[in-house]
């Protein structure tokens, strides 16, 4: 193959992404305004909601409890085995406590639920599409959007501070009990080291990523449910897509956000 | 009254809608028929707003159905009912619930004695057993969901209906009842109907008058015996291969 027809081919890939991404991004914003404009119909979402919301709640603590937990008693052990001698034992506390309030209960339980329920509300919506009850469901002058959408996205947004608080607090449990063990700490060094770098904004903004995630990994999902084409293997792509999607916005939403909220000046 | 006026439609490549003229005076059933392919279904779906035309207008109750808003749309959408060639239940929700699903007029939906009260009586219509409502789509057959799938389109008492391929994976006494109630409804209710339909004698016993749809464009429309007198040798063969049939009355 001669350069000339290597750029060409770059230069068409290159042209071909940059449509596709403007026509998702056209699409996507589409769907928002919609869902805004939805909003009003709080008689058609609110019920719905909380169907929702209930079992991303249940269905999700089992799961959201072992991520916190192992993650907790590992940020625990590392922290035993990185700082060796002359660290005061209390350091050890906000160490802990600080990663899993800042980082670890966010990030880790948004990308559990990126995968469990992000997963089932493209592939619910990826196959609703494709068998045409979606389409049913708009020639019966009803939206699809207040029906379907809005109940996922806003039970998801709301569910996952909800989880973050849990997954805070078995998490720090679990780092507590690790510590305790492996560190020989005392519950005073703890909750001393726990106190002494503990800001109120850490909880906001650990809420505050939580609801942007919450909205990442439901939003991303309904949108490629609903763009399904192509019977199962289309459902399957578009699950495939919205999993990997909102786990990639997860990373890039928490590297801004930290820069955004956290960059003291 | 329904209007199509000079629709164009294609998919990438494929154009299936190329010019279509098409219009139902109030009150009047038109049978659409057509090789399987050839956008029959396409056709249907741009008369409730479901498929947007490239170019033309599509006109329904005096309404520019291109140009209106969600609201209005949906609002016009209340008073169409579709039935989905594969009927488009949705899977998980009951048939009762399916069926309330389609009464579109919010007080009449709120009223739980009212609305199971229709619902039942839309499955009584469609010829299914009481038993049926507690279902799942999954736990019907073919046949029954296809009946199901008229039940909830009937169900908000719509004034226009728009029937893709009704009768189609019936049994002859099924799809004999299917037929009745598209002619009850348009004797009785005044219902403006269009049935789409590979069903040739089931098109000459219900329509007021037949299309028929070939290479993208209306070929012919009129009375079923203005059809039968058609010249067009593609109406004909087309229309030959069923009526040649002898029909025992
Ligand atoms: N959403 C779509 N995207 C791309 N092509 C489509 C779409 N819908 C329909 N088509 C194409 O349009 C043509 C007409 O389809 P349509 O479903 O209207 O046929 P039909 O007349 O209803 O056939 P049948 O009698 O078999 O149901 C087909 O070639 C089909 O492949
Ligand atoms: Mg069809």
């Amino acid at each position: 193959m001669s350069n000339a027809t290597v750029t060409l081919d770059i230069r068409r890939l290159v042209g071909r992404f940059s449509l596709r991404a403007a026509s998702h991004a056209g699409r996507l914003s589409y769907l928002i305004f919609e869902m805004v404009r939805g909003l009003s119909e709080w008689r058609v979402w609110l019920p719905r909601t909380f169907e929702q919301a209930q079992n991303i709640g249940y269905g999700s603590l089992f799961i959201v409890a072992l991520t916190a937990g192992f993650a907790g008693a590992v940020t625990s052990l590392q922290a035993g085995y990185q700082f060796t001698g002359g660290i005061p034992a209390y350091f050890y506390g906000g160490v802990i406590v600080e990663s899993i309030i800042l980082e670890l209960a966010p990030v880790l339980t948004a990308m559990v639920l990126a995968g469990r329920i992000g997963a089932r509300f493209a592939a619910e919506l990826g196959s609703m599409r494709v068998t045409e009850q979606v389409d049913a469901l708009e020639s019966l002058g009803r939206s699809s959007v207040s029906h379907l959408v809005l109940p996922r996205v806003i039970a998801g947004t709301l569910m996952l501070p909800i989880l973050v608080v849990f997954a805070d607090v078995v998490g720090i449990a679990s780092g507590w009990f690790a510590a305790k063990g492996a560190l020989e700490m005392t519950n005073a060094d703890f909750v001393y080291g726990a106190q002494y770098f503990f800001r109120p904004w850490d909880l906001w903004y650990s809420m505050i990523k939580a609801l942007c995630f919450g909205l990442a990994i439901t939003v991303v999902p309904c949108y490629m449910g609903f763009s399904t084409k192509q019977g199962a293997e289309g459902v399957g792509r578009s699950t495939t897509t919205a999993v990997v999607s909102a786990s990639v916005l997860i990373l890039f939403l928490d590297a801004t956000l930290a820069k955004l909220l956290l960059t003291r000046s | 009254m329904i209007e199509l006026r000079n629709v164009s439609k294609r998919f990438a490549d494929l154009v299936v809608l190329d010019g279509v003229d098409f219009s139902v005076r109030k009150g009047e059933t038109v049978a659409l028929l057509g090789p399987s392919g050839v956008g029959k279904s396409v056709l249907l779906k741009h008369i409730n707003g479901l498929i947007h035309p490239d170019k033309g207008e599509v006109w329904v109750d005096g309404q520019n159905l291109t140009r209106l808003k969600r609201k209005e749309l949906a609002r016009l959408r209340s008073r169409i009912g579709y039935v989905f060639q594969y009927g488009a239940l949705f899977d998980s929700m009951t048939v009762e619930d399916n069926i309330k699903l389609g009464i579109t007029d919010e007080a009449s939906a709120a009223d739980e004695t009212y609305s199971r009260k229709r619902a039942l009586q839309c499955l009584e219509l469609v010829n299914l057993d009481p038993v049926v409502a507690e279902k799942y789509p999954a736990e019907l057959s073919g046949g029954m969901k296809k009946r199901v799938g008229i039940a909830r389109a009937i169900a908000g008492q719509p004034t226009y209906l728009l029937w893709d391929e009704p009768t189609s994976g019936l049994d002859p006494v099924n799809a004999d009842i299917i037929d009745s109630l598209v002619e009850k409804l348009d004797d009785e209710l005044g219902v403006t109907s269009v049935v789409v339909t590979h069903d040739v004698r089931g098109a000459f016993r219900v329509a007021d008058r037949i299309a028929m749809l070939m290479d993208g464009r209306i070929r012919a429309m009129g009375s079923p015996a203005e059809l039968r007198a058609s010249t067009d040798a593609a109406v004909q063969e087309f229309l030959e291969r069923d009526l040649t049939i002898p029909v025992h009355h």
